[in-house]
């Protein structure tokens, strides 16, 4: 094959990749109440009218609650658990290591339904608070996943001698590991940032009638009218999720360069 | 360094909420409500499941869709994860990023714009009929529910390929054209050979997700095409039968420890022969 054939094959699938984003950005700009697709002109009335649907905008601010509590949390309680976990035998960590890629491994719908059973189980009601449970267990996995070989590149020695200097192992703490796997920490608070937002199927069991998400709402509104708000907001949703990735992207950049300095 | 008891709370965390609930799932699985209300431990879910034509059709149907969508998936992707991994393009970085990309947008979404673009009356259609053709239904098949999957999986098949082509020896294909391979012979083997630990990661990666959706199904097929998924999601929120959907998931994950089972073992078969 001639290298323009196979540019042009790779061309191909990538139109395949964005052929629906970008006919669902231009069509939340389309002047038209149907799904049909002539252009009626360029209008913002999608974007305004979002803003005026209560419910769409109560669960956007649901899935924005959610995201950002549940991946501080998660960073809080991953990170120190990864501390822990990196000071432990080696036969208890590759225990734990175990049950945390449970979570990361088992289909979404397993994770959801079994996390269902154990608030009903629990008498905890469906609603924000098993919603931000639920975020918290799938997110924490993946922070420590982030943490982890920060802490195991981290020079031993450094911490010891923070100690001999005369620093409490607290201070040591805060003042020399901490500050070492930060990279580790930002990144794995937006690795659960972005899969917080963009979870269904584990929220769509374990939220209530009252705490839909985004991805809950836009599921119900699938099945019913067309509603070109819808792609109004996920075009905002989609350009949010770019320019957090591309900070993930730029942060991990930033680490190579630094470590080839080193 | 030693305070592990940093890892305390993780701990409790997960007894709670890691462990707790995958034994309430086996618990619920392995046991049928009696009349009275009272739990008996009993396998008869396993038997119903597994003597019910409807729910084996549902079995087979999630196993098959989700076998095709990965062949579709390898057959589209190997090329241009190999394409990428050559000298072709100048900026692949950016062309991988652009590629992770869409996997990002939420998978809803996604599949909702296919929804817009292939129905009877939107884009694709509206083209076909303007060229004077007699507009094609793509939606509620079998087919749509595939072409959904491919869709939204096809960068899980690209990724892995791609990761082990990059990495590939050069000095390998080089030494094999020195020995008077042709390309297509030095590509099957010793590229393609050497590349498979990335295709086998990359079909677990598309199979697994494939063979446990529901939303994919429920919204391009009208909610008409019923997956393992759709069942079991049936079972909890509208059958209320929470028995027999957890007995499902059990079977569910069982498909999905064999699926790993098999990849891991393929991939340390094939790090220990192929080469030497």
């Amino acid at each position: 094959m001639s290298k323009a054939l196979k540019k042009f094959y790779v061309f191909l699938v990538f139109v395949f990749m964005y052929a629906p984003i970008v006919v669902l950005m231009a069509y939340s700009f389309n002047d038209s109440r149907s799904s049909s697709a002539i252009w009626r002109g360029f209008t913002f009335d999608w974007y305004i009218k979002m803003l005026s649907d209560s419910q769409m905008m109560k669960a956007l601010q649901t899935t924005l609650v959610i995201a950002l509590s549940s991946s501080l949390i998660a960073t809080i309680i991953g990170t120190l658990a990864a501390i822990g976990i990196n000071n432990m035998k080696k036969r208890t960590k590759n225990a734990i290591m175990n049950i945390t890629y449970v979570p990361v491994l088992s289909p979404d719908i397993v994770t959801g339904i079994s996390l269902m059973l154990l608030f009903v189980f629990l008498r905890v009601p469906l609603g924000r608070y098993s919603l931000l449970l639920a975020h918290i267990t799938f997110n924490i996995p993946y922070v420590i996943i982030s943490v982890l070989p920060k802490l195991n590149q981290l020079n031993k020695n450094m911490y010891e001698a923070a100690l001999d200097l005369g620093a409490s192992p607290s201070y040591a703490y805060r003042k020399i590991i901490i500050p070492e796997i930060m990279p580790g920490i930002v990144t794995g608070f937006l690795l659960a940032l972005t899969l917080s937002i963009d979870d269904f199927v584990v929220s769509f069991f374990t939220s209530g009638a009252g705490a839909s998400n985004l991805s809950i709402y836009i599921y119900s509104a699938v099945s019913k009218k067309y509603n070109p708000s819808i792609n109004a907001l996920s075009t905002i949703m989609f350009v949010v999720i770019f320019l957090l990735l591309v900070l993930i992207n730029s942060r991990s950049k930033e680490k190579t360069k630094k470590n080839v300095n080193y | 360094m030693k305070k592990s008891f940093a890892a305390y709370p993780y701990l409790v965390w997960a007894i709670i909420f890691i462990i707790a609930p995958l034994l309430l799932v086996a618990y619920y699985g392995l046991t049928v409500e009696m009349p009275d209300g009272s739990m008996v431990f009993s396998v008869e879910n396993f038997y119903k499941f597994f003597s019910s034509p409807i729910f084996m059709a549902a079995f087979w149907r999630s196993i098959w869709m989700a076998a095709l969508a990965t062949i579709i998936c390898l057959i589209i992707g190997y090329p241009v994860a190999y394409y990428l991994s050559g000298s072709i393009f100048k900026n692949k970085k950016l062309l991988l990023l652009l590629l992770v990309i869409p996997m990002w947008m939420n998978l809803l979404l996604r599949t909702y714009a296919w929804l817009i673009l292939l129905d009877n009356a939107g884009l694709i259609n509206t083209l076909i009929k303007a060229l004077g053709f007699e507009p094609i239904e793509f939606l509620y098949h079998e087919y749509s529910i595939v072409f959904g999957m491919v869709y939204n999986f096809l960068p899980f098949m690209i990724l892995p390929i791609h990761s082990v082509l990059v990495k590939m020896d050069n000095s390998l294909i080089e030494a094999a054209g020195d020995l008077g391979a042709n390309k297509r012979k030095v590509f099957f083997k010793v590229t393609f050979p050497l590349s498979l630990p990335g295709v086998i990661s990359g079909i677990t990666m598309v199979f697994m997700p494939a063979v446990t959706t529901f939303a994919i199904s429920d919204i391009l097929s009208g909610r008409t095409i019923q997956l393992m998924g759709n069942i079991i999601e049936d079972q909890f929120l509208r059958s209320d039968n929470w028995n027999f959907g957890s007995t499902m998931s059990i079977i569910l994950m069982v498909l999905i420890i064999l699926s790993m089972v098999i990849s891991s073992k393929y991939e340390k078969e094939n790090e220990g022969g192929g080469l030497f």
